[in-house]
């Protein structure tokens, strides 16, 4: 399982922009969005959680169906789904190899991107920790959505269509825990249960994609 | 005999047929006599005015919309477990009009939070987690029409359904934390009234058309879903007709 992963996020580096590229779609969204409401100091940190949150849901969403569409093409998801590995496993380093390449460096960028959007010094240590919670949950969601839509041949607006509201719950935690962080309220219940989210997330959905997985490989 | 039985394509065809004849008139009748009983022969609410007579729409409508979800999941689970055909046509002939059932509750309640509210449109606990239902109905009815193979079809929107279950919950509690609303708490099946304490239950001059009118959607529901599985099973004897004879 180590080694798929590995082998996962070798070919994120060296197929070129897998890594940079959700980064980069990340930047350019926070920085559109001033440019969209105005320069307003005081409306762009009330709304800095809401648009951090969504602008890691899209760029999660911008690399998902990556995830299985090459190895569904030349095979090594067939191999993958024969081989004695459980498959359930596969999907789970899918999805964290998908997190390891998107998520991860979303969360390492976010803070550095606060003063941007003139987010409330308070709110930085709880942006940083809602997105580290909450961003696995994005891309096990996600993976699943991808397993979906692996045999269609443009799946890419359907997988967005699938995928965004199940990432509803998410997006409202995740941004309430900021927003709460930014007020000075107390915002550990919504950082509780967005970890509840990714844990729930990471124990049940790879049993739901591997499934959906054989079923499309059938 | 068994239960499972009636769910063979044929005897399917057999008994809805009668079935769905009956459903079609007990609730075009049972809407009939809820609507204009409650338009015209209910006086009007103290405090609303006329505008409360659009309960009669808009409570059966909210009701079915989540009720054809629950079906859907059942129906998804029926296949997933004992792979009838017809369940995974129920679920899916169920879908377009839990849709249109979402749809009509939404924009029911808007024209009457018009002049109540003050507003269209609130983000409001309720009002949101009717939204994102509408979304799910959408993606669920997309998935079914972007897969040409029918089982492919059927058991991936039976999972998508079971998965989307559990997130619709989730956004339902979670939409709660996020923000407290407008809208008003159950008000026909509330604990008191079912205890049987006059004072906390709708007048009987609101409820009885009220649940005529559900009745009427309940049946209408039936009747429309019935009819769809029946188009459905009908297509897919052409097709498969179609195919032998090209065959042959």
């Amino acid at each position: 399982m180590i080694a798929l992963l590995l082998r996962d996020l070798r070919l994120a580096v060296r197929a070129g922009g897998g890594f940079g590229l959700g980064l980069a779609f990340f930047l350019i969204v926070v920085v559109l969005v001033p440019f969209g409401v105005g320069p307003d100091t005081a409306l762009l940190s009330a709304i800095a959680p809401g648009i951090f949150w969504v602008a890691s849901l899209l760029a999660a969403l911008l690399s998902l169906d990556r995830i299985f569409a090459l190895d569904f093409e030349d095979g090594s998801l067939t191999l993958l789904a024969t081989s004695p590995l459980p498959f359930e496993g596969a999907a789970l380093m899918k999805a964290l190899a998908h997190w390891i390449t998107t998520g991860l460096p979303l969360t390492v960028a976010a803070p550095a991107l606060g003063f941007l959007l003139n987010l409330a010094p308070e709110a930085y240590v709880y942006l940083l920790l809602s997105l580290l919670l909450g961003t696995p949950a994005l891309s096990m969601i996600g993976t699943f959505g991808a397993g979906l839509t692996v045999g269609l041949r443009r799946g890419g607006l359907l997988l967005s269509l699938l995928v965004l509201p199940l990432y509803v719950p998410t997006l409202i935690f995740g941004a309430e825990a900021v927003r709460r962080g930014a007020d000075g309220l107390d915002p550990t219940g919504a950082l509780m249960l967005l970890a509840g989210i990714t844990v729930g997330g990471f124990a049940l959905l790879p049993f739901a994609t591997a499934a959906v997985l054989r079923i499309n490989l059938r | 005999m068994s239960i499972w039985e009636y769910a063979n394509p044929k005897k399917f065809m057999g008994w809805t047929g009668p079935v769905l004849t009956w459903t079609f008139i007990l609730g075009g009748v049972s809407l009939a006599v809820g609507l204009v009983w409650g338009f015209f022969f209910t006086p009007d609410d103290f405090r609303q005015g006329s505008t409360v007579k659009i309960i009669y729409l808009h409570v059966p409508a909210a009701l079915m919309a989540i009720n054809a979800w629950i079906m859907m999941l059942v129906a998804s689970l029926i296949w997933v477990v004992r792979r009838h055909h017809v369940s995974a046509l129920a679920a899916r002939a169920a879908a377009p009009v839990g849709m249109t059932m979402t749809l009509i509750a939404l924009f029911t309640g808007a024209i009457w939070g018009q002049p109540m509210w003050g507003t269209y449109w609130a983000w409001d606990p309720r009002l949101t987690s009717f939204l994102i239902l509408f979304l799910f109905y959408l993606g669920y009815i997309a998935l079914w029409e972007a897969i040409e193979d029918p089982d492919t079809a059927a058991d991936l929107t039976a999972v998508l359904c079971m998965v989307g279950s559990v997130f619709a919950i989730l956004s339902r509690y979670a939409v709660l934390f996020w923000s407290q609303g407008l809208h008003q708490g159950a008000s026909v099946m509330r604990a008191g009234a079912v205890a049987g304490d006059t004072q906390e239950r709708v007048s009987n001059v609101f409820a009885v058309p009220l649940f005529i009118s559900i009745a009427g959607f309940v049946l209408l529901f039936v009747a429309l879903v019935l009819l769809r599985t029946r188009t459905e099973i009908r297509a897919r004897r052409m097709r498969a007709l179609e195919a032998r004879m090209r065959r042959a």
